[in-house]
């Protein structure tokens, strides 16, 4: 059990606001101990890491590759050496889509990803199989958020070199059987890509169970700072991958006729790194884990399931995707008759709710389903009851509000 | 709770039942107004005779309650209205959104006055002025361009 009242002292931005955050999807609050550990890194042992011989860089890179091994245990990889640090999940599926790419694309060959994906885990793919003369399948969405694994199997061919999907959309906010869906990706011949973006802050995340290729996530939505992200690969794969940036530290041996390029993961992480940011990321990982990632998974199912209780009560407001609350991981977006998506914010602003609208880095879905955009409120497990009553309490007022009769 | 809200009754009117919004058929001008990051989305349509009167408009599209109830409520102003009536009551919208608009000159804004608190909300503005702007286009220079924006 959580005790949300002594949580939330670990979070100054709680201190002072009257905000109802709820805009969690598209990025956490960071409590005190990771900004105190990002300063004490920045403070007391900035220096740059694996440049330097004194005993100040040395402590940076050793503190830096304890970061490293923080999150592989964490996602349970094999080794920290299929830990790449990036900037954020988009890096890191950019850096998966080009470097994977150039290894096993050829022309004609086939790309599988999802109508729900976040721009992110699409356009990195489409560019790719520009590059490649490749072609782009996509799997599609059922009304409840889910996908059948059956249509996937119909869109495996030959031809098939990567599935790229979301294990969590940020639209839908339902996860996929993760293993399910790699074993029929790998008896296909195929690399399974996941972008654990959603996912990972909020269910238990276990890369060698699941028997995913790649995975990548994001500091900032797990209470680390911006700039700080994570691509998991296999080390065998890895290995073989060519690099996606070049610069400083991804290199063995340089000559003007010739390049050797470091193993994994320091071939892909060209040039100084976000020493600051990977030792916040590891202090974030320290304090999810002194709350229980599956004590955070029911705190934030008990306040999505009282949020969807509620709305179902309200007339003219849907929500997308299933009617269970298992089923949202703490997004929640949903539609209003008559009433349109940046209209629905702006009245929630005011109300200091902070909801999205839009079409949530997802417009192809939109597409898709034909809603021009929607609105999403997004739970953390540091949310508190009565910060889901105001949205909801804002939400009854919205279409009255808007000169409808109900 | 407070029900405080800029979406005053002219506003959520115009919203719910415009007047004016409809497809013409064989519009003599038609122009598309985008704004890509929120989604406003209109085509104004107009028939300005040849001794500059506009005589008939609609609009059709989709977007937030401020950027189609302003586009409704100035449809409302300007039929029947010159070409340089209209310019000059674009104008004056304009100064209203930037709050430098004077008393006398708000009563001629009639009902486009409901959006007088846009000039507080930046974020908004855009919405407010899309309808606006893409009739100063198509008044300035028909219909030749594909789309105006107003980001």
């Amino acid at each position: 059990m959580i005790d949300v009242k002594e949580i939330r002292k670990d979070f100054p931005f709680f201190d002072n606001t009257k905000l109802a955050y709820l805009d969690n999807s598209a990025t956490s609050q960071r409590p005190r101990a990771v900004v105190e550990a990002v300063a004490d890194y920045e403070y007391y042992h900035n220096s740059n890491p694996f440049r330097g011989l004194y005993e100040l860089s040395i402590d940076a890179t050793d503190r830096y590759e304890a970061a490293r091994k923080k999150v592989a245990d964490f996602v349970n990889a094999a080794s920290e050496n299929e830990i790449i640090f990036t900037r954020n999940a988009s890096e890191s599926l950019n850096l998966v889509a080009y470097s994977l790419s150039e290894m096993v694309l050829n022309e004609g060959d086939e790309i599988i990803t999802t109508v729900v994906e976040h721009h992110s885990n699409m356009l990195p793919w489409r560019l790719a199989a520009k590059k490649h003369n490749a072609t782009i399948k996509y799997l599609k969405v059922q009304d409840d958020g889910s996908f059948d694994i059956e249509d996937l199997k119909a869109l495996l061919s030959p031809k098939t070199k990567i599935v790229a999907m979301t294990a969590m959309s940020n639209v839908y906010g339902r996860v996929i059987d993760i293993k399910a869906f790699a074993k029929v990706v790998h008896d296909a011949g195929a690399y399974f890509v996941v972008d654990g973006a959603q996912s990972v802050p909020h269910s238990k995340t276990d890369v060698q169970d699941l028997d995913v290729d790649f995975l990548a996530f994001s500091g900032h939505k797990m209470l680390a700072p911006m700039g700080i992200g994570v691509l998991y690969g296999k080390l065998d794969i890895l290995e073989k991958m060519p690099p996606f940036l070049s610069g400083g530290e991804m290199i063995e041996y340089v000559t003007f006729d010739d390049i050797t390029f470091a193993h994994s993961p320091h071939r892909f992480e060209a040039g100084t790194v976000n020493a600051g940011g990977a030792i916040g990321l590891a202090a974030a990982i320290d304090y999810i884990q002194s709350i229980g990632i599956e004590n955070i998974a029911n705190r934030e199912l008990s306040l999505t399931k009282l949020a969807l209780d509620e709305i179902k009560n309200i007339p003219h407001v849907t929500v997308l995707g299933s009617d269970k609350a298992e089923d949202h991981h703490g997004i929640i977006t949903f539609k209003i008759d008559g009433v349109h998506p940046h209209d629905i914010a702006a009245i929630m602003a005011d109300n200091n709710v902070a909801v999205r609208a839009g079409h949530h880095c997802a417009e192809p879905l939109h597409h898709f389903i034909e809603i021009p955009s929607t609105t999403r409120a997004s739970i953390m497990f540091y949310n508190t009851e009565d910060e889901v009553m105001q949205f909801v309490n804002t939400l009854k007022r919205i279409r009255p509000m808007m000169g409808y009769e109900d | 709770m407070e029900n405080r809200t800029f979406y005053n009754e002219i506003l959520t009117e115009h919203n719910i039942h415009p007047l004016h919004k409809f497809k013409m058929i064989n519009p003599k001008n038609s122009l598309r107004g985008v704004n890509p990051s929120c989604g406003d989305d209109i085509t104004l349509q107009l028939n300005v005779s040849d001794d500059g009167v506009i005589e008939d408009g609609a609009f059709f599209g989709d977007g937030c309650a401020i950027s189609q109830a302003s586009a409704d409520i100035m449809l409302d102003m300007i039929l029947g209205k010159s070409v340089e009536e209209a310019l000059a009551l674009k104008d004056t919208f304009l100064k209203m959104i930037k709050d430098q608009v004077t008393e006398e000159e708000l009563e001629l804004l009639e009902e486009a006055g409901a959006l007088q608190d846009i000039s507080h909300m930046p974020s908004r503005v855009k919405c407010a002025v899309l309808g606006w702007h893409t009739l100063e286009e198509i008044l300035k220079n028909g219909s030749d361009k594909t789309s105006v924006t107003t980001e």
